[in-house]
This record gives C-alpha cells, structure tokens and sequence, in this order.
C-alpha cells in the first residue's frame, strides 16, 4: 500500500513541471548556461587556435553586457591537439563530467569524425562545428550535428558554375589532397559541371606524407590543361601556387578558401605567383578598406580593442570566431527559457535569412529540418598582390 | 617527353633531398650501430636555428656555418647525457629513446616556432637555371652540396687520424680502446658530425618543402629506403641510393601506379631489400662465426 502511494507521488511529481515555464537541459541554471569545445590549441593544426580564444574573448563580452536572457556562458574550450583520440577522450569530459548543454565549434573533420557517432547517440548538439565537410549536413541520419562553414562542395559548385559561365571550352586540372576533404571539393566540382564534367582533363592527388607536390604539378601542366583548381591545405597550397609560378604555366587558378590566407599561403608562394588566384570568399576581409564602413565590422573592431587585445586585426581567423560565436548567442536568444538539447536544435534548424554582422552582406544563413547546410552563398574573390578584392555577383551552390 | 624530363629531374631533386638525410642516418649507424628515428627531426629543429639565425640578420653563409657547428655540439651532448645512459640497455629501450627524442624536438619546435609554414631561403637564388629549363638553381645547388658532404666525409674517414679512429672504434670497440682510442668520445663524435650533416640537409629541404615542425615526417621514411637499398653501412650507397629511391618514386608515381601509392613504393623497397639483399646494393655482407 505505501509502495502504491510512493509510485503515485513519484508520477505526480514528474507529471507537474518544477517550473512552470522554463525547462533546461543539462549545464543549464537561472545563471549560466554551459558550452563545451575541443580546438587544437597544440599539435599540427594549432594555427587554428585562435578561433577557440577569440570566442573565449567574444562570450566574456557577451557576459559582461548581462548574458543572454540574463544567464552567463559558461565556455569550456579544451586541448585535443587535432588528435581524433584525444577529441574523443576531451568531448566525453565535456559530455558527462563538466555536463554542457552543447559542443560549439569543435574544429576539424577528423577530429569530428571521430566523435560523430558518439554525440548524436548521446543526443548532445555538436553545433556549428568548425570544418566545411559535406557530411555534416545530414539530417536524417545525424539530427544532432551541423557544420558552419559553407560546405566545400558549395565551394566546388561555384567555382563550377564561374568556369562554366567564363570559359566553357575550358580543359580542367584538378590538384586534390587524397582524404574526406580534397574528395569532397572533387564531388562537388563534378556536380556543378554536370554533363559537362568531361572538361576535366586530368585529376591528381597527393598524401599529407608526400615531401612536395611539385611532381603533381608537373603531371598536370602536361595534360595541357588551361584552368587548374587545387583543393590543398595551407603548406601544400604554397607549394602548388610557387611551382605553377617556375613552370611559368599560367593557368586560370582557382584555389580553395581553406588555403587563402595571404600570410600563411600567399606570402611563403611568392606574392607575384598568388596574383590573379580566384577563391570563393563569405567572410568580410579586414583588411579591406571599405570593411570598416559597415555597421558590423565596427562592432568587430571595437570587441576586438576592448576584449581580445594583443591579437592580429589583420587575421581573418578572428572573424570566422566572431561570425560563429555571434550565430550561436542568436540560437540560444531564440531558445528563451526552453534551453532544453531538443530546442537547441530546433531553433538551429529554423534560421531563416539570418545576417551574421560581419559575414559579407547578401550571404544569409537558412537551415530547416531538412536542410542543414548553413551558407549557400559565396562571393568570389581574385588575388591582386595584396588582397582578395571581391568581384561579380553572390553565386549560389546549393 | 618534355613531361618525362620534367618527372626525371624532379625526382633527381627529390632524391637528392633523401640522399643528404639517408647520410646522416649511415653516419649514426656507422659509429654507433642503431637507426635514430629522431634523426629528421633533429635536422628540422636545426634549420629552425638557422632560420632564427638569419632571422636575427647574419649573412646566409655564417648562420650555415654557426648552425652546423652548434648541431654539431648539440648531437655531441644528446649522446653524452640521453643516449650514453643506454648504451647497454636492450635495443627495445633505445629505440624507445629515439621515438622520445622524435616527440620532443616536434613540440617544442611547435610551441617555440608555431606550426605556420615559414620561408626558408635559397643561397642559389630563385627562377630557373639559365641554360636548363627544367632545374632551379636550389635543387642544382642542392645536389652539388648532397655530393660535396660526400666527398668530404669520404676524405674524412680515409685519410685523416680522426676519421680512422672513428671507424676503429666502430668496428672493434674493444681492440681500438686498448690501442689508445678514446671510444665514448668517438660516439660522440659521430652523433656531432651526423647532427651537422642533418643540418646541411635540414637546410637544403626547407627552401622546397618549407620550413614548418613536420616538413621531416615524410622525408625521413624515403631517406630509409634510401640508406637501406644503397646499404646503411656505406655512404655512396646511401647517397646512390637517395637517388634512385627519388627518381623510382617519382616515375612510377607519374606513369605507372599513380600517386596514392607513391610512399607505398619506398616501403616496397625497404621490405624488398630487407628481404633479399639486407646488405644493400652497396653494403658488405656480415658474416658472423658461431
């Protein structure tokens, strides 16, 4: 009899809500909401970790003006060294001893890859997460994941869709890094042609192990190509561009977004043999002259000044930051009191024309339930010695 | 056929890479008998020193000169201090030494230099050679410079005291002591000369692959092949070798296997020679009396 009466209190008291409106997930109070990261603050890819600093900088400003509906980010960035292992052993810490709410930015596709199967099984939102695979934008097997970058066979589809446009009778050589990454720009790049795929007159990739890809280079100018895309990350982008630049082959060169940074690529190529590169860009450069007209970019400048002093305002890494870290305040705004994992999501799968201040203006993010590719839209910059100027109207790759 | 040639000489400019790394590897072998892993790495962190050197504004030729020469004292103390300690462990232990070493030069490269790629410069200068159109001036440079060390360290070993010391204490530990030799500071030497000429090599790669905290991973699997097919204990054998291995992989990358299988092929070789002829192309066959 008292166990009946035990059992009927217990459903009584799980039946009635302690709250009559709000309702929280995991690492969630009336004070402060809790995001977990892994970023490769050491190891080979620790360039990138200044994307996970400047975000630590972003949302202690974000606290400092009140938080977001008066609770504080609590951000817990951690050291995975862009070691699949250790994102595994650093993301199961954030999950099941520090209790976040979210995994926010996590960088790298291997890295992400590793833990892919392990968040959506434990239904944690792996949001925003800082790679340009295609294969985070799959819903209806991974509900609990989505990218942020605009996918690379977006990318591949613009440039697809630009050769088309520009030079239809073009014979394409493709310079690809042989893992998820290169293959996906290939897939992509393959699509945007169509039935026209066949101008693709050679195709050659490289291992991460190879000393140089100067004999790749070679291979292709012999195919006697006239447009060459190399889908290569940052140290094998320079080789490329500078070995293109002593053949004395002049392609039409289009080069991944990944690799476009002038001070990391650019600059170790040759700045003579970057001119006239094309990429696809969604970012606002700050170092152009005209970006610090617009109302976002002030805000920008200003955060950085007050908040992340000491850090390059010429790199753009401190941008992408700020454009993530902007979009998920805006998610959790949305969220209101509901900051359950389930409405995490939901309101991530319901942007609509959203505007980030400091992406470049007309490149909206939309995603529904279905469709998680965050940006559509890129710009298309070319390489005139200094920087990328934009040039020609928004492309769409979806 | 333009193409061919193209392929030829870029992998004569490869090999070239390979041959300087797979003489600091006989060198190694030759005065102490164990493959140091840690060799690439040791070459990277020397070509940081350089490249810190000329940061600081010396004149190429004297950071060349003060980089071989602290390389040199640095390989004489890692021996002294890391490697003397297990001189007599089992070979598990120091070849556990050697991974260590290999770690450690990789971070603190990374923490001290960050892992963005940096430009190393060329003391040949940039462009095509005038009269070649298929070579740069570096990788004809660096060939002449992978020949001169190979001559120098022939001459070395052949006709000075020193150099016959050393392959004393090599080759009979145990008579050479009783004749006078001092051993330990041999091995010693032999580490110091084998770090200088890592250097060399560390200096001759950086301007084609860039200098950055990993730009030996690669390199040094290739110089294996390289120092094994030409055998481990000769130098010309490793320096032929260096070549061969170069020019292999890159033909057969380019006309026959495709490139995905281009490291496949050095393992191919390592796995070829161990197997039938372990003494290497050039290398003398030890026969041991039981």
């Amino acid at each position: 009899m008292i166990r009946i009466l035990a059992l009927a209190v217990a459903a009584l008291a799980t039946a009635l809500p302690a709250h009559a409106q709000k309702k929280y997930g995991p690492g969630v109070s009336d004070a402060e909401i809790r995001i977990g990261q892994t970023m490769p603050y050491s190891g080979p890819a620790s360039a990138y970790g200044v994307i996970g600093k400047s975000q630590k900088a972003f949302f202690d400003m974000v606290n400092e003006q009140g938080g977001i509906n008066g609770r504080k980010i609590n951000f817990i960035s951690l050291d995975d060294g862009y070691n699949p292992a250790r994102t595994v052993e650093q993301t199961r810490r954030l999950v099941e001893q520090e209790n976040v709410l979210l995994l926010f930015q996590s960088l790298g596709t291997p890295t992400n890859s590793a833990i892919h199967k392990y968040v959506n099984a434990r239904k944690v939102p792996h949001v925003l997460i800082a790679t340009g695979a295609s294969k985070w934008a799959d819903p209806k097997n991974y509900p609990w994941t989505m990218g942020f970058n605009p996918s690379y066979q977006v990318e591949a589809r613009i440039y697809a869709q630009h050769i088309l446009k520009t030079a239809p009778n073009a014979k394409i050589a493709v310079l690809y890094q042989n893992d998820d990454f290169g293959k996906d720009y290939v897939v992509g790049l393959k699509s945007g042609l169509g039935a026209k795929a066949s101008m693709i007159v050679r195709e050659v990739s490289y291992e991460v192990s190879d000393p140089t890809v100067d004999s790749q280079v070679v291979d292709l100018r012999g195919s006697g190509a006239d447009v060459l895309l190399t889908f290569a990350t940052p140290k094998f982008a320079a080789q490329a561009i500078r070995k293109v630049g002593d053949l004395g082959w002049k392609p039409t060169h289009y080069l991944t977004v990944v690799s476009a940074s002038v001070g990391a690529v650019l600059q170790p190529a040759g700045l003579d043999k970057a001119t006239g590169l094309i990429t696809a860009l969604y970012l606002v450069d700050p170092t152009d002259p005209e970006a610090s007209k617009l109302a976002g970019m002030k805000a920008w400048g200003e955060w950085m000044q007050k908040y992340n002093k000491g850090a390059d305002p010429n790199d753009q890494f401190h941008v992408n930051a700020y454009a993530a870290a902007w979009l998920l305040t805006e998610i959790l705004k949305a969220c209101g009191d509901d900051l359950t994992r389930e409405n995490v999501m939901k309101q991530a799968a319901s942007l609509k024309d959203v505007q980030i201040p400091v992406v470049i203006p007309g490149i909206r993010v939309n995603t529904t339930a279905s469709d998680f590719a965050t940006f559509g839209e890129m710009q298309l910059g070319r390489f005139d010695g200094k920087r990328w100027v934009p040039f020609g109207e928004l492309l769409s790759g979806r | 056929m333009e193409a061919f040639l193209h392929q030829l000489v870029s992998g004569l400019a490869a090999g070239g890479i390979y041959a300087s790394l797979a003489l600091a590897l006989v060198m190694i072998y030759q005065s102490t008998h164990h493959i140091n892993f840690a060799q690439g790495e040791m070459a990277m962190f020397s070509t940081y020193l350089a490249w810190t050197l000329l940061q600081a504004g010396l004149p190429y030729w004297v950071a060349f000169a003060a980089t071989l020469g602290i390389s040199c004292a640095a390989g004489m103390l890692i021996e002294r201090v890391l490697i003397r300690p297990v001189e007599k462990a089992p070979v598990l232990t120091v070849v556990i030494t050697f991974i260590a070493l290999l770690v450690i030069f990789n971070s603190v490269a990374g923490w001290v230099f960050t892992h963005t790629v940096k430009v190393f410069p060329s003391p040949f200068g940039a462009g095509l050679l005038p009269r070649n159109p298929f070579m740069s001036p570096h990788e004809f440079g660096s060939i002449v410079v992978t020949l001169a060390v190979l001559v120098l360290l022939y001459a070395f070993f052949r006709f000075t005291p020193l150099g016959l010391a050393m392959r004393a204490a090599a080759l009979n530990p145990v008579s050479a002591r009783l004749s006078g030799i001092r051993v330990g500071r041999m091995l010693a030497l032999g580490w110091g000369l084998a770090a200088a000429i890592g250097a060399v090599a560390g200096m001759m790669v950086a301007p084609v692959v860039y200098l950055d905290p990993n730009m030996m991973a690669g390199i040094l699997l290739y110089a294996f092949a390289a120092a094994l097919l030409g055998g481990i204990d000769n130098p010309l054998g490793a320096v032929v070798g260096g070549f061969v291995v170069g020019v292999v992989e890159n033909l057969m990358g380019a006309y026959v296997i495709g490139t995905e299988l281009k490291l496949t092929v050095a393992l191919v070789l390592i796995l070829g020679v161990l197997l039938f002829k372990p003494a290497g192309l050039f290398g003398r066959a030890v026969v041991t009396r039981v």
